[in-house]
C-alpha cells in the first residue's frame, strides 16, 4: 500500500499552517528535551552520589551474631518478664576464614576483606584521641575501598610499624607524615606507629577516627587474636547487595548487612527522587500530547473544506484518518530528533558551568542510548494517539456537510 | 447509446421519523446518455443541490436505485461507492475548491494522487495537457490565491477531467463569475464535451446557458417538471 497520498497531504497542510506547526513542535522538542535532560541529570548524580558514598564503605559486611540473653526453661509460664539487653562487646566472627571464603565463592562477590576493628586511644604528647583502630589486609581491603584515591600525602602502606590516619587526626595530635604516634589500647599496652600516609576522605568524623593498621597488630591489640570483628565484601550489581546479604545471613547465621540497610535514608531520597522525575515525565507527556491534540482538532477545523473536496474526489475515510494520524506522528519524530539535540546542548551546558567544590566535572554529557530510543518511541506514540481524536473527526466528516461550511 | 445515469424513483427526506419529516426529492427519474451536455434548472430550494448530491454519490436516496456507467449503487460499502465516486465522476464547484497549500498543476493531479492512477510522470503530463487545454498553461506553478476565479474555475474543470471519467457535475460553474468569463468557461465545457466525449450535468439558474445544453431537467419543488431535448 502506497502512503504517497497520505504523507503529501499531511506534509503540505503541516507546511501551511506554519506557525501553528512551529509552535507544537517547539512544544513537542521542549518536553522530550525535558524527559531527556531531567532523566540523564538525576540518573547520573544518583551514579555520582552513590559512588561517592559507596567507594568509602564496603557493600556488604558480615559481623558476629548479637549476643541475647536466653531463657533458662522455656516451659515454664511467666505471667510477666523484664530482661535486660545485653551489652555488646568486641568479638571475633568464630571460623571467619571459612565464611571468607564462602563469601569469596559466592557468585556476585567482587571482593572479600576481613578487618578486626576496635575502640583504641591515638596519642601524642598530650593529645589523645578516641579512634577506631582498622586492622587490615591492605591487598583485600583496597580492593574493597580504594584508599589510594583519598591519599592526600604519603602512601598507603601499612604493616606492624606503620600506619595511615586522617587530616583531620593528624590535626587534632599535632602530627605530620613521618611523624610517630602512639595507639593505646583498653589494658594500657602501648604500640608505637610511624605515619606513612594521609587521608580525606570527604567525611570529617571518619578523618578524625579511622587508623589504619596491619590485621595481625590490630588482632593483638583489641585482643581477639587470630579473630576478625567484620568481614566486609563489595558486590557486581550494587542495588542486589540487599538480597546477597539476605542469603548470605540464611547461609552463616550471621548479622549481615548491606549499604541498602545501613544507608535507607539515602536510599529513600534516591527513590524519591526517582518517583518525582517520572511525575514529571508522565505530566510533560501528557501537556506534550494535549498541545498535539489541540493543534491537530484546529487544524481539521480550518481543512473541514479541503476534506470535502479530498472526499468528494475518492479520498476515503481510512486515508484522510492516515494523514492527520500521519501528522501527529510527524510532530513526534521530529519533536524527539530536535529535543534530543537539545537535550544533548542542556547537558553539554550544565556540564560546563556547574561543577563539583573541588573543580571536578559533576557529570558528563552523554546521552544514554536506550533513554533516546525509548524518548523517541513514546514520543511517536504519544503524537499518534493524541491525533486519533482529530483524525476520527476529519475522517468522519460529511463531505456535503464539509463542502457547505 | 447506453446511458451513462439512471436515476429510478430517486426520493430523499430529512427527519426521518420525526415530526418534521420533510421529503425534498419526490421520485426523480432521470437518464443520461454518454456524451450528453445537461442542464439542471430550478428556483432556490427546489432540491437541485440535494439531487447534484445524489447523482455524485454524495450523499444516499432514501428510497430509489441510482445506477452510474451500468453499476447499481445499492448495498454497496462506503469504500466501495467512495471509489465509484472518484474514478466515475469529477466535480465542478461554484467555489472551485482548490486544496489552497497546492499550486495549479497538483491541484489538477490530485484525483490520480489520491486513486494511484497514473505513475508520477504521466500524471504530470496529463495535468499539463489538461491544463495547456483549459487555456493556462503558463500558469502551472501558481497557487490558487494567485489566480483570477475565471483561471481557477479553469484549473477546477482540470482537475474534474483528470481520471477522464464518464460523468462531470458541474455545481453552477459559472454562478461566481462574471458574463465574460462565465461565457468563456460555458464554452470550454462544450468543447470538451464535443472533443472528449465526456457527458456534462451541469446545475445553472441562467436559462440562457441552460438553453445551449442538448437536455434539460426542470425541478420545481422536488419533482420534474419538465425534461427537454434538442
Amino acid at each position: 500500500m502506497s502512503l504517497a497520498f497520505e504523507w503529501l497531504l499531511a506534509i503540505r497542510f503541516l507546511k501551511e499552517g506554519r506557525m501553528q506547526s512551529w509552535l507544537i513542535l517547539a512544544g513537542v522538542t521542549g518536553g522530550v528535551a525535558i524527559i531527556i535532560f531531567l532523566t540523564q541529570l538525576i540518573n547520573q548524580l544518583q551514579g555520582t552520589i552513590i559512588d561517592r558514598v559507596l567507594s568509602s564503605q564496603a557493600h556488604i559486611v558480615m559481623r558476629p551474631a548479637e549476643e541475647v540473653v536466653l531463657r533458662l526453661n522455656q516451659s515454664e509460664t511467666l505471667t510477666a518478664a523484664l530482661i535486660q539487653q545485653r551489652g555488646q562487646r568486641l568479638r571475633s566472627i568464630d571460623q571467619w576464614e571459612s565464611f571468607a571464603q564462602l563469601a569469596r565463592t559466592t557468585p556476585g562477590i567482587k571482593a572479600v576483606s576481613p578487618l578486626a576493628t576496635g575502640p583504641v586511644f591515638a596519642r601524642n604528647n598530650l593529645a589523645s584521641k578516641s579512634v577506631v583502630l582498622m586492622g587490615i589486609v591492605p591487598e583485600d581491603y583496597l580492593k574493597v575501598v580504594d584508599m589510594n584515591r583519598y591519599l592526600v600525602k604519603g602512601r598507603f602502606d601499612v604493616s606492624s610499624e606503620q600506619t595511615v590516619i586522617g587530616t583531620e587526626l593528624a590535626k587534632d595530635l599535632g602530627v605530620g607524615l613521618g611523624d610517630r604516634i602512639q595507639i593505646v589500647n583498653e589494658v594500657g599496652v602501648v604500640q608505637n606507629l610511624t605515619i606513612v600516609g594521609l587521608f580525606d576522605i570527604n567525611n570529617k568524623d571518619l578523618n578524625k577516627r579511622w587508623v589504619f593498621t596491619q590485621l595481625r597488630l590490630a588482632q593483638s591489640l583489641l585482643n581477639i587474636p587470630g579473630g576478625v570483628s567484620s568481614i566486609d565484601l563489595t558486590v557486581h550489581d550494587l542495588f542486589g547487595a540487599k538480597l546477597l546479604a539476605q542469603r548470605l545471613s540464611k547461609q552463616t547465621g550471621l548479622l549481615v548487612e548491606s549499604w541498602m540497610e545501613t544507608n535507607s535514608g539515602l536510599l529513600n531520597a534516591l527513590s524519591n527522587q526517582t518517583v518525582t522525575n517520572s511525575l514529571i515525565r508522565v505530566f510533560v507527556v501528557i501537556i506534550v500530547a494535549l498541545g498535539i491534540a489541540s493543534v491537530l482538532v484546529v487544524s481539521v477545523v480550518q481543512k473541514q473544506k479541503e476534506i470535502g473536496i479530498l472526499r468528494a474526489m475518492g479520498a476515503t475515510q481510512q486515508q484522510v484518518l492516515r494523514i492527520f494520524l500521519m501528522q501527529g506522528a510527524l510532530f513526534g519524530s521530529l519533536g524527539s530528533l530536535m529535543g534530543v539535540s537539545l537535550a544533548f546542548g542542556l547537558l553539554t551546558l550544565f556540564a560546563t558551568v556547574y561543577k563539583s567544590p573541588d573543580g571536578s566535572m559533576m557529570f558528563t554529557a552523554q546521552l544514554d542510548p536506550n533513554l533516546v530510543v525509548m524518548a523517541s518511541i513514546v514520543a511517536m506514540l504519544v503524537g499518534i494517539l493524541a491525533a486519533l481524536l482529530p483524525a476520527r473527526r476529519a475522517a468522519r466528516m460529511d463531505p456535503v456537510q464539509a463542502i457547505r461550511s | 447509446m447506453n446511458p451513462i445515469l439512471q436515476l429510478k424513483q430517486i426520493r430523499k427526506s430529512y427527519n426521518i421519523g420525526t415530526s418534521i419529516e420533510t421529503e425534498i426529492l419526490h421520485g426523480i427519474d432521470i437518464e443520461l446518455s454518454a456524451g450528453s451536455f445537461s442542464a439542471l434548472t430550478g428556483p432556490s430550494g427546489s432540491g437541485k443541490s440535494t439531487l447534484l448530491n445524489i447523482i455524485g454519490l454524495l450523499e444516499p436516496p432514501t428510497s430509489g436505485e441510482l445506477v452510474i456507467s451500468g453499476k447499481s449503487t445499492q448495498n454497496i460499502s462506503d469504500d466501495q461507492l467512495t471509489k465509484l465516486r472518484g474514478l466515475n465522476i469529477g466535480f465542478v464547484f461554484q467555489f472551485h475548491h482548490l486544496l489552497p497549500a497546492f499550486n495549479a498543476l497538483e491541484n489538477v493531479m490530485m484525483p490520480s494522487i489520491i486513486h494511484q492512477q497514473l505513475e508520477k510522470n504521466k500524471a504530470e503530463r496529463r495535468a499539463q495537457q489538461l491544463l495547456n487545454a483549459v487555456g493556462l498553461a503558463s500558469a502551472t506553478q501558481k497557487k490558487p490565491n494567485e489566480l483570477s476565479g475565471g483561471m481557477q474555475q479553469r484549473v477546477a474543470i482540470a482537475r474534474a477531467l483528470m481520471l477522464n471519467p464518464p460523468l462531470v457535475l458541474a455545481d453552477e460553474p459559472t454562478g461566481n463569475l462574471d458574463t465574460h468569463s462565465a461565457d468563456d468557461i460555458f464554452k470550454l465545457l462544450e468543447r470538451i464535451n464535443q472533443t472528449e466525449g465526456i457527458s456534462f450535468l451541469i446545475v445553472t439558474h441562467d436559462m440562457k446557458l441552460a438553453q445551449r445544453c442538448s437536455s434539460r431537467f426542470h425541478l420545481v419543488d422536488g419533482c420534474l417538471s419538465q425534461s427537454f431535448e434538442t
